[in-house]
């Protein structure tokens, strides 16, 4: 059951965005939220088309090539980050947003470490929306207060017991004090401007620390952050 | 020497390398200062207006005390009463003289003087008696000066006095060895004072007569001595007393009155009414009748507590909030505490604010609890509240600074307002949070 995108300015396979934003695809199984979203970004970015499960979102974002995928976490036919590990295999240049109601952490981590660029809860309103995916465009990350707080949990717990991970790599496994500060603003929900005044840098720095926290993210081996996940899954 | 160095204040004076430097003298009439002073700031003032160093000053003081056998330390008590404080009117004097209980704790405790300056006298030890008196005087003027000094100036002899109280009450066995000292070097001079009276064993005689003089005085004044210790222990009840009613007056602020607020605000819609007036007898029922605190349940923890407050106030003001917690433990009464502030701090962004999101982050860390509650609402200018808004400044700053903890507000007009609160923990490790 397929539900292409119909949206009348959408050309399959479009070029450049030519609606000045950049050129959105959601995925989510629910009809009501996408026309939802849909009318929120509207004008403001393009909206090139819509998937409702895992199989059709996967051939229509091949087929449409968008900048940035909008992409529910739970779907129907697997978790949202099934369609991130098929894409990034074809095409690494799709960048994915994910979107969820429901806050379980485990999901939300795999979906990131699976690729997407950032995570934003369903309540976000219409402005802020427009301007995570603006940023996933352009290649930043987009944490919300929740996915700062998870990260933080993740990585709270002092490193294993030596011996416990003979692959602890402390580039990857840990994070350090400004980013942890960085993290700490956004859970208390300081925008990145906000956090660059209180931390007196730059939008920028506070841009690359974001980066470098979803690297460590997708990257680390850490055990922690398997049994933490494991963890939550078990409650 | 240097004279005059043109140093603003007598504070940052230089010291010459021959003495001590004297500066420039205050103008105005002898006023006893607030900052700089160890007891009653009498000669901090008399140094800001002699232009000498406030050390030299009481140094001088220390040495005429001894050497005038405490008379200097009366001279000291008496402008303690007679000098007013910088930017008072009146002295302290002046209000001990309406101070009728202050007054009769005063005579008592002169009379208890005056009774060991007789013995002293029988007893023929003369500097013991020479030292009575001057002491005995400066209790009565601390008396008067601890009953009727302005707050702050109770706060600092409060402060001075800490370790003295510390040993009259207490257990720990530390104390009692310290009480026991304090006993054996009363008796020990006592006894020395005894027998440099007279050197022959013929003292028991006089001895039996100090007894019954004693003895005489006590039945005399012993009642009203009595009157004074229990007149100290009702003092101490009714602070207890008012202490506690602060804690309800905040707990009926949160509860009782904010859901009759909401009451008022809901008139027309009797189903909400209804709603909101049966959970709240729920909630008194069980704080008065089951002891436990509005909104607590039993077993929960940081996040559990984190998310009914998000629950709670979403379902009371219809505003989204935006719960994230880090790391989770059980809570302790402190921690409820810490909860019921942010409780407050959360209801209060969604009433006042206008912004149509709160964010709360709790962060459990081994040593404290952080949390904060912010919006991007109107803001308001933390200078500019009125003193009968009790809602921020009561329930939250109080009952914070009452458990140990610490609250901030910050707030610009137009850009929103973050509350911070810091709860130290006293027992339980960290554990992992749950979902």
């Amino acid at each position: 059951m397929t539900t292409p995108g119909t949206h009348p300015e959408s050309g399959p396979g479009g070029g450049p965005g030519s609606g000045g934003g950049p050129r959105v695809f959601l995925v989510d199984d629910h009809g009501l939220f996408r026309s939802g979203v849909r009318s929120e970004l509207g004008g403001q970015v393009e909206v090139v088309g819509e998937a409702d499960d895992v199989e059709p979102a996967i051939a229509l974002i091949a087929q449409t090539l968008p900048d940035v995928v909008l992409l529910d976490v739970h779907l129907p036919g697997g978790g949202g980050q099934a369609v991130v590990t098929a894409t990034k295999a074809t095409h690494p240049q799709v960048r994915f947003l994910a979107l969820s109601a429901s806050d379980a952490p485990e999901d939300v981590i795999a979906v990131i470490r699976a690729g997407a660029r950032g995570y934003v809860t369903k309540t976000i309103s219409g402005a802020d929306l427009v301007d995570a995916v603006r940023r996933v465009a352009a290649g930043d990350a987009v944490f919300s207060p929740r996915l700062a707080g998870f990260v933080l949990d993740a990585f709270a717990a002092a490193p294993a017991v030596s011996g416990a991970s003979p692959s602890f790599d402390p580039e990857l496994d840990q994070l350090t004090p400004r980013e942890r500060e960085v993290l700490r603003l956004i859970a208390r929900g300081y925008t990145y401007r906000e956090i660059a005044r209180e931390l007196y840098i730059s939008v920028k720095t506070v841009e690359s620390h974001v980066s470098s926290v979803l690297r460590k993210l997708q990257l680390s081996t850490r055990h922690q952050l398997t049994r933490w996940a494991a963890e939550r899954r078990l409650t | 020497m240097e004279e005059r160095t043109g140093w603003p204040s007598y504070r940052y004076r230089r010291r010459g390398l021959l003495g001590w430097a004297r500066g420039p003298r205050g103008g105005g009439p002898w006023r006893r200062t607030r900052e700089d002073r160890l007891a009653g700031g009498v000669a901090a003032g008399l140094a800001s207006r002699t232009g000498f160093d406030v050390n030299v000053v009481r140094l001088a003081f220390i040495v005429a005390t001894l050497v005038t056998g405490g008379f200097l330390a009366v001279c000291y008590v008496l402008a303690w009463l007679l000098v007013p404080a910088d930017g008072m009117d009146g002295n302290i004097a002046s209000r001990a003289v309406t101070d009728r209980r202050g007054i009769a704790a005063a005579a008592g405790l002169g009379s208890l003087t005056l009774t060991l300056w007789i013995i002293a006298k029988v007893l023929g030890a003369g500097w013991l008696s020479g030292l009575t008196w001057p002491v005995g005087l400066c209790v009565v003027g601390i008396v008067l000066i601890w009953r009727n000094a302005p707050a702050d100036e109770q706060a600092t002899m409060r402060q001075l006095s800490e370790p003295v109280l510390a040993v009259t009450r207490g257990e720990g066995r530390p104390r009692i060895l310290l009480r026991a000292l304090v006993a054996a070097l009363l008796l020990i001079g006592g006894l020395v004072a005894l027998l440099s009276g007279n050197h022959r064993v013929a003292i028991l005689r006089p001895l039996v007569g100090v007894v019954l003089v004693i003895a005489a005085i006590v039945v005399v004044f012993g009642p009203w001595w009595l009157r004074i210790a229990r007149d100290l222990v009702l003092e101490r009840q009714a602070r207890a007393r008012a202490e506690e009613r602060a804690d309800m007056a905040a707990r009926v602020h949160d509860s009782v009155l904010q859901t009759l607020a909401l009451i008022q605000r809901r008139a027309d819609d009797p189903q909400r009414v209804i709603q909101l007036a049966r959970a709240q007898e729920r909630e008194l029922r069980s704080w008065l009748f089951d002891g436990r605190a509005p909104g607590s349940l039993d077993d929960m923890t940081v996040a559990d507590g984190v998310r009914l407050i998000q629950q709670e106030v979403e379902a009371q003001h219809g505003i989204a909030v935006e719960a994230v917690t880090v790391g989770d433990c059980e809570l302790d009464d402190d921690l409820s505490a810490l909860l019921a502030a942010a409780r407050e701090a959360t209801v209060n962004a969604a009433k006042w604010s206008g912004a149509d999101v709160v964010s709360v982050f709790a962060e459990v860390e081994p040593a404290e609890v952080s949390l904060f509650v912010r919006d991007r609402g109107r803001g308001f200018d933390p200078e500019a509240v009125p003193e009968d808004r009790k809602g921020l400044a009561e329930s939250v700053h109080a009952r914070m600074a009452r458990r140990g903890g610490s609250a901030a507000v910050r707030s610009v007009p137009g850009e929103g307002t973050e509350v911070s609160l810091t709860m130290p923990r006293t027992a339980g490790e960290r554990q992992p949070s749950r979902a």
